[in-house]
């Protein structure tokens, strides 16, 4: 909503505040005041000009040479280039020495060897948006409706000395979509009464009825409906205060019927519509549902076809009007049009709304209606258009007005006690300093028996239960007077959930590990969906995707991460690791999705790169089993690992991690045609079900008394089939080791040429321990014998 | 051979002082004192003199010895000493090489954000509720005030899946869903969040981001609560020195409604670019929990009242760092996730 100071002085006395400063103040009462547009901005010496004559330039077709009158009896020559300059029209002059909006300084010059003394001006130069100014002067000069004295200063007269509150309305103060709303927000923060406008007029003996007959056949959607009759029309341009308060507010003025009808709108917050009599045709207006299939042809010009639940006005057979939306091009007002109907009505805003919906078209009206006109203004706009059409349009207004009403227009009444609203707020504002903010809003007040007994206005549609009043009352008051206290409830524990603690503690192990955390979008591509997902089901599609790279859940987060990956070596930045926690989309028995937490990881390039004392390793497949394997026992948690294949995986380098025996996770390097699809070098992908990490309860620490014996160690190196895996080795060596084997660990491995084909050297280091006392040789012996017996037995060597 | 030692004496003591090393000094300790040396020798041509002249010689050959050996002894600690310092010398690094880089990742900004005002609240006893992020139409808007055909709608155009279910707009439904379990309860909760919205994604528009939102339901809970809440929440996110005003606001699922702007954490309120000149920066949007709400989750709003807030970590994040694209967040550009390693404390 654009709100002129200047029209707003007609309603309320701001107290010659500053706009800043009283858009600060409504601001503060809680309507936003998002901009303050000072509609001079940038212009200076500009005055009226009376163009005395005009004719072509010899040597430019597109230029006039006229003589202007500036005023004092001056006469200047100036050319001009717009197609629509005249002689005898009064125009906006930029005069040598004047500014235009951007910096522009006029200074006499010289066209095709003519002089001129400045420059006739458009609305445009003077900084009005092209959609504002009349279609008639949209492509040329600014002339002015009105013969007026040269010399005159432009921006008065023009009423551009004014400033323009832009409010950022949230869809409960509807109120103030009007003029009349704001002054009366305005006149409750500063303490003024709002005049409203004064209607008087002379009506012709002949009686509306007399011309027109109404009938309303839908009352639950339209349960008022008002129309009048106005004769003897003259449709012409508006005078300059109309036209210039329309484009004030950010309307484009037509024509004075069109424009009284806009005004009316910005003024009451309440549409209306005028038809041209002749063209209904009919002498009626009949309300009612549409037929299915039904068209109509809007005044955009596009034809639209209606369905039975959409209101429309017809003439008895036809539509000639979308109701509360938009008019029909077969009763427009034209030019020629002498009699006039005026509609003034109230529609339900659901029904507007779902109507605007339908068509796709939302107008000033629909706007309105959808968010609920005040019941109280619909006949009083009525007869303010009246009013306008007989004073602007020279009309003859007739008698009386045809009039379906079943409306509720009373009251509604809200009762709240001091104690409620002092309660809420934490305050102990008195009662008296309430009933001040009451008579201030306009809202007549009883107060009886601790309880005020609120008459609410129409107006004001958002104030409802006592918590609206308790709003109301405090944003009045001044939510700067509100104390600051703290929640008087018992205290509460509070703290994390042990997920959620857990869910930390793991973040924090990957980033000590020396991966950063990354975060990508939950919504991808059909094919980027199921792509590495642990367990791909049926993919969940939104049903208006704002585009095809963003139109499904994501059941894995490694495609998108990987991206991250080529983002950043795109950016030269060689080596990179990552990970990410976030759910994974599946659908599940609900009608919900099964939303499951997971983590990936990512890594290229350098894991080490400590070249200058010969350190540099590349990320392998072990680098991230490291990580993963740190990160169960951080959670108290044993996992395996079983070799697997995946698509986009390397078929040799990749493996299935397991959590008792269950599968919940995958761990691999990137196949190299995926590599290459990503322009990515070697890259190690992980992705595993956080979830059930994290919800696995964790078992009690308990405490293992430090030994006073040592711990003896031996080694063993096996030449192996390179197919056998060292887990199957390590399996056999703890299966015969007995309880004196305390750890296995692979210290060597070699597969290189000074082996037989096919076969690969794996070496142990095998430590015995007994808690009870030192071993001895024999004992320690006796149990390495078993094991190397048991290798033997497996088909392993010695070496 | 009185002057014979003599002149032995005086010998020795000349080389030791000569020596250079400690191999040099080992080679006079052995020239002389050994069991080769010199005088030994003088020791075994004692048995020619006469027998009362013995012990008088015997006395003589052992101080010269002493006199030798001690000063041997002091000039082999100068020189091991000196040998040390030359190996220490030789043994000397470039202090100035870069040192073997231990690895460090670090958490994502928005992380960094919501952690630190996790931690803050749950240092006032509040617990963290999580809930779904594909959401039914009922916990994101009916439950909250919002039914269908409600003009504030508008406000979030939502990215539904079916009529009923759609990616959640905020994460209040999460407050709805912890009403409806605690059945009555007070509650004293923070939801953090990822959320959607139907926008197209530039500088400051992202189809997805995160929220965080506050909760508190309990008996006379009222709005100077909510105002000393939000105050402490300021002064430890932004500094000790900020101050914040409250305005009134609309939120469908709260009545009063307030949003909060905190003086400039730049200019002080001054006014700068940061607070476009005004003093001020909105950070969040509360107020009193609706009754509508707390009916509809079974709670009894005459008798249980409570306040909500809801803030976004992104914004939060590029106020307080001065990032220009809420993009950043989501496309992991090392050359910006690495930036957030360090603690401001
Ligand atoms: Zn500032």
């Amino acid at each position: 909503m654009l709100v002129s100071t200047k029209w707003l002085e007609e309603y309320v006395n701001t107290q010659g505040l500053p706009p800043a400063e009283l858009g600060e103040k409504i601001t503060r009462a809680g309507i936003e005041v998002d901009a303050v547009i000072d509609r001079s901005e940038g212009l200076a010496n500009l005055v009226v000009g009376y163009v005395t004559e005009c004719v072509k330039h010899p040597e430019a077709d597109k230029l006039s040479i006229c003589q202007v009158g500036v005023g004092g009896g001056e006469i200047d020559q100036i050319i001009c280039g717009a197609p629509n300059i005249a002689q005898g029209q009064s125009v906006i002059v930029a005069r040598p020495g004047a500014k235009l909006p951007g910096g522009m300084k006029i200074k006499k010059a010289k066209l095709r060897g003519e002089v001129s003394n400045g420059m006739i001006c458009s609305l445009q130069e003077l900084g009005i948006e092209t959609k504002l100014v009349p279609k008639s002067y949209a492509e040329g000069i600014y002339v002015l409706p009105e013969k007026a004295e040269p010399g005159t200063d432009v921006l008065s007269y023009l009423d551009l000395d004014d400033t323009v509150l832009e409010l950022g309305l949230t869809p409960n103060r509807a109120d103030a979509m009007s003029m009349l709303g704001v002054a009366y927000e305005v006149g409750a923060i500063l303490e003024e009464d709002v005049s409203l406008p004064e209607i008087v007029y002379a009506e012709a003996a002949e009686r509306a009825e007399s011309m027109l007959s109404l009938e309303v056949d839908a009352p639950e959607a339209n349960p008022l409906y008002v129309a009048k009759v106005v004769r003897n029309v003259k449709v012409k341009e508006s005078p300059l205060w109309l036209q210039q308060r329309l484009m004030a507010a950010g309307v484009r003025p037509h024509n004075n019927v069109v424009d009284v009808t806009n005004y009316i709108l910005m003024e009451y917050g309440q549409p209306l519509h005028a038809f041209d009599y002749d063209s209904l045709g009919s002498g009626n207006i009949t309300v009612r549902h549409a037929k299915e299939g039904e068209k109509i042809t809007t005044l955009d010009d596009t034809e639209r076809t209606l369905s039975a639940h959409q209101l429309v006005i017809t003439n008895g057979t036809d539509p000639v009007a979308l109701a509360g939306v938009m008019g029909g091009a077969n009763s427009e007002v034209s030019e020629d049009t002498t009699t006039v109907v005026i509609e003034s009505a109230y529609f339900a805003s659901d029904s507007i709304r779902r109507t605007s919906k339908d068509h796709n078209l939302r107008s000033d009206a629909s706007s309105r209606y959808e968010k609920g006109v005040d019941p109280n203004r619909v006949i009083p706009a009525a007869e303010r258009a009246a009013q306008l059409l007989a004073e602007l349009a020279d009309g003859e207004v007739l008698g009386g007005s045809l009039v379906f009403d079943q409306l509720d227009k009373k009251e509604r009444i809200v009762k709240v006690s001091p104690d409620f609203i002092n309660s809420r707020l934490g305050m102990k504002i008195r009662l008296e300093d309430m009933l001040d903010i009451l008579s201030r809003l306009k809202f007549n007040t009883e107060a009886a028996n601790n309880q005020l007994i609120i008459e609410v206005p129409t107006r004001r549609q958002d104030i409802q239960i006592e918590e609206d009043v308790v709003e109301e009352i405090a944003r009045l008051y001044g939510y700067d007077e509100i104390p600051a206290t703290l929640p008087r409830t018992d205290a509460t524990p509070g703290g994390l959930s042990p997920y959620q603690a857990k869910r930390r503690i793991a973040r924090h192990f990957l980033e000590g590990a020396g991966l950063l955390q990354a975060t990508t979008y939950s919504l991808t591509s059909e094919a980027a969906a199921t792509q590495f997902a642990l367990e791909p089901t049926e993919t969940t599609r939104l049903l208006m995707p704002m585009s095809e790279e963003r139109s499904i859940l994501r059941q894995s987060l490694l495609p998108h991460l990987l991206e991250s990956l080529s983002y950043n070596t795109a950016r030269r930045t060689d080596s990179v690791a990552l990970y990410e926690t976030g759910s994974v989309f599946l659908k599940g028995q609900d009608e919900l999705l099964d939303e499951q937490e997971h983590l990936a990881i990512v890594m290229t390039g350098l894991w080490v790169d400590h070249s200058w004392q010969g350190e540099k390793k590349v990320v392998d497949f072990f680098v991230a089993k490291g990580i993963v394997e740190g990160l169960a026992a951080k959670l108290g948690l044993e996992l395996s690992f079983e070799r697997g294949e995946m698509d986009g995986l390397h078929p040799g380098r990749t493996a299935f991690i397991l959590l008792d025996g269950k599968r919940i996770g995958v761990i691999g390097a990137l196949h190299p045609s995926e590599q290459k699809k990503r322009d990515l070098k070697e890259t190690i992908a992980v992705e595993l079900n956080l979830a059930t990490l994290l919800t696995r309860e964790t078992e009690a620490l308990v405490y293992i008394q430090v030994s006073r014996y040592p711990t003896i160690s031996r080694d063993v190196a096996l030449v192996l089939s390179n197919i056998v895996e060292a887990q199957t080795i390590e399996g056999v060596i703890r299966n015969a080791g007995g309880k004196l084997l305390k750890d296995v660990r692979v210290f060597d491995l070699y597969e290189g040429d000074r082996m037989e084909e096919g076969k690969k050297s794996l070496a142990f280091s095998l430590t015995y321990f007994d808690p009870e006392k030192t071993l001895t040789d024999d004992e320690v012996n006796a149990a390495h014998e078993k094991i190397i017996k048991a290798l033997t037995e497996s088909g392993a060597e010695l070496r | 051979m009185e002057a014979r030692l003599q002149e032995l004496k005086n010998e020795a003591l000349e080389k030791i002082q000569a020596a250079q090393t400690v191999k040099e000094l080992t080679d006079v300790r052995v020239a002389y004192l050994g069991k080769k040396g010199p005088i030994t020798d003088v020791l075994k041509g004692m048995g020619k003199l006469p027998a009362e002249e013995r012990p008088k010689m015997g006395a003589l050959v052992n101080e010269v010895r002493a006199e030798v050996t001690e000063s041997l002894e002091a000039r082999m600690v100068l020189l091991e000493e000196q040998a040390i310092n030359e190996k220490l010398q030789s043994e000397t690094i470039d202090i100035s090489l870069p040192g073997r880089p231990a690895k460090t990742g670090n958490p994502h900004p928005l992380t960094r954000v919501v952690e630190e005002i996790e931690d803050l609240f749950l240092s006032m006893g509040y617990e963290i509720a999580e809930g779904p992020e594909v959401e039914k139409d009922y916990y994101n808007f009916e439950a909250l005030n919002l039914p269908k055909g409600h003009p504030a709608r508008d406000m979030q155009d939502s990215f539904y899946i079916t009529e009923d279910i759609l990616l959640r707009t905020h994460t209040s439904p999460v407050q709805a869903r912890t009403m409806e379990t605690k059945g009555g309860e007070p509650i004293k909760i923070i939801c953090p969040g990822k959320v959607y919205r139907r926008d197209n994604d530039d500088a400051t528009h992202s189809h997805q981001f995160t929220q965080i939102e506050g909760l508190v339901v309990g008996e006379d809970i009222r709005m100077s609560d909510l105002k000393g809440t939000l105050s402490i929440f300021a002064k430890k996110m932004f500094g000790d020195d900020r101050e914040i005003r409250l305005r009134p606001s609309f939120f469908p699922f709260t009545e009063p409604s307030v949003e909060m702007d905190i003086s400039c954490f730049k200019c002080g309120g001054s006014g700068c670019n940061v607070c476009k000149k005004t003093g001020w920066i909105e950070i969040l949007g509360a107020g009193m929990v609706h009754p509508n709400v707390l009916e509809m989750a079974g709670y009894d709003s005459k008798r249980l009242t409570g306040f909500a807030f809801g803030m976004g970590p992104e914004r939060i994040a590029m106020l307080k760092y001065g990032i220009e694209d809420i993009r950043h967040f989501y496309t992991n550009d090392v050359r910006f996730l690495t930036q957030f390693q360090r603690t401001e404390l």
